[in-house]
């Protein structure tokens, strides 16, 4: 379970969270939402501990990720991982490399290190690239092997950040049934998404947040688009 | 390393030059060590007497210094015992035996003090005595070679300090651009939960190899210019007993087993000063 209490995070006058109070279940799947600047990447990089909340307690399981120590990060990290919009690929190592680096950090042996690499490019269907470097990959393609690095070592959570921000349509919905598929195994899957239609659809648990604070969490959200830009849209 | 060879190269050959100036300037200072530690073992004054200086006359002033109280040791030199020192210090040349007769050579007090500046105290009771023809002191010659001694020890020393620090500074410069250039591969390792010493590893191991590959080549070299003047240094060096002893016998286990120090406290010495480099660039630029 994941806890926020009275969470906020301030950079200098800029308050990127304000007050925030969320739980989360384990396997859930929740969409984070927002214009942009709202918080929602703040509020991910709160769970890896890229960066310490000013007020209040993050809790991960028996974790208290607030007061975790710097030797202890690392450790955390291999709990809760994260993919990009970006993909943060090494671009001079193939598919295969990328994603055993997951394994060899932890210490796993050639053998253990090849079967897992398999099984998990499997799921995510690339099964047939692994020997590619990523400048031969379609963006969809990378975004798999993003994933397939950040899911190899078995995270109990994943956090998404805009996975689908560089993505087409129909390859935004081919990444999302794989975090489906993911999340029906276990693991608990955080998506900050400005893609209403993906949410929508899918009518997942969904958190709001607006100028730092969640202004609504609905069980089966939707994204509602804000007055502002739907004014823009009508113009 | 396969990357940027030049930047590789420039960290291993300051490293050599390191190495090979403090390995050279080591062997000198310990080689004038057990030159001054010979000398210093030698009896401090000599004595020579007069030809016709009878046995009386140099027991009254052996009794004298001895009365001092400030006297290790006094040894009497016999014309004959002259003659036979001299016999073996010259056993290779034959001319030189032929025309030498135990008349010819004084015979002589060795005097050692209990300490360096009771000599002073000796000096007038020697030069008072009858019959003394001169007197040699081992002072001026140990103070001579204390004197190189000590430049040989400040200079390499400064030196092989100054070239270390240029030589960490060089490692360090390095190591960081190298950390630079890794940046995002350091940035994902920190994201997908590598430790903290899994990525801070290739890059201390880095430095130390860089010391490494520079001890190597300065061992080489100075392998090399032993070999080179091998025969010139058992000239020089080889009378006293600790150098001859070792120089001499390239088989026995005393060269082995200094040389094999000698070469190991180099590697040592280099890793270590690599390392050090790597260690201040890793603590200044990858701080997690």
């Amino acid at each position: 379970m994941i806890s926020f209490d009275r969470v906020s995070k301030f950079y200098g006058e800029t308050h990127a969270l304000s007050d925030v109070s969320v739980t989360i279940q384990d396997g859930e799947f929740v969409f984070l939402i927002g214009p942009s600047g709202a918080g929602k990447t703040t509020f991910l990089k709160l769970l890896t501990r890229e960066a310490l909340p000013t007020k209040g307690d993050i809790v991960l399981d028996d974790l208290k990720i607030n007061t975790l120590s710097s030797s202890g990060i690392h450790l955390l990290r291999r709990r809760v991982g994260v993919v990009f919009q970006d993909f943060k690929l090494l671009t001079d190592r193939t598919v295969f490399e990328n994603v055993a680096l997951a394994l060899e950090i932890i210490g796993k042996n050639d053998q253990e290190i090849a079967h897992d690499v398999d099984n998990v490019l499997e799921l995510v269907g690339l099964e047939g690239k692994k020997n590619l470097f990523p400048q031969q990959l379609s963006a969809g393609e990378l975004q798999r092997t993003s994933i397939a690095r950040t899911i190899v070592g078995g995270p109990k959570v994943l956090l998404a950040d805009e996975p689908t921000g560089n993505l087409d349509p129909e390859t935004s919905w081919e990444i999302l049934d794989i975090l489906q598929e993911i999340n029906t195994i276990g693991t608990t899957i955080i998506m900050a998404t400005h893609n209403a239609g993906i949410v929508n659809d899918l009518k997942k648990r969904t958190i709001t947040l607006e100028h730092g604070a969640v202004v609504s969490d609905e069980a089966r959200g939707r994204y509602h688009i804000h007055k502002k830009a739907r004014r823009m849209r009508k113009l | 390393m396969r990357r940027s060879p030049y930047q590789a190269m420039a960290a291993i050959l300051t490293m050599f030059l390191t190495l090979l100036l403090a390995g050279l300037f080591f062997l000198a200072s310990t080689a004038s060590y057990f030159v001054l530690q010979y000398f210093e073992g030698k009896p401090q004054i000599t004595v020579y007497f007069q030809d016709k200086t009878g046995q009386e006359s140099i027991q009254k002033l052996e009794n004298e210094l001895t009365a001092t109280g400030k006297t290790a040791s006094i040894k009497y030199i016999s014309k004959d015992d002259a003659l036979t020192i001299y016999r073996e210090q010259n056993k290779n040349d034959p001319l030189l035996l032929e025309m030498v007769t135990a008349d010819i050579l004084p015979a002589s007090l060795e005097v050692s003090a209990t300490a360096p500046n009771f000599l002073s105290d000796l000096e007038p009771v020697i030069k008072n005595a009858d019959g003394v023809e001169e007197v040699v002191y081992q002072r001026d010659v140990v103070e001579t070679l204390i004197a190189w001694t000590n430049a040989i020890r400040w200079v390499g020393g400064s030196l092989a300090g100054l070239l270390a620090v240029d030589s960490i500074l060089i490692v360090m410069t390095i190591i960081g651009m190298k950390i630079a250039i890794k940046k995002q591969e350091v940035e994902i390792l920190n994201l997908v939960g590598a430790s903290p010493w899994y990525i801070r590893a290739p890059f201390l191991l880095e430095g130390g190899l860089y010391g490494l590959f520079g001890a190597g080549i300065a061992m080489i070299i100075i392998a090399g210019l032993t070999l080179w003047l091998y025969p010139l240094l058992l000239a020089f060096l080889g009378v006293i007993p600790v150098i001859g002893g070792v120089l001499g016998a390239p088989s026995s286990t005393a060269f082995l087993l200094s040389a094999f120090g000698f070469f190991g406290g180099l590697a040592m010495t280099g890793f270590l000063l690599g390392s050090v480099g790597s260690m201040v660039a890793v603590g200044r630029y990858l701080k997690f």
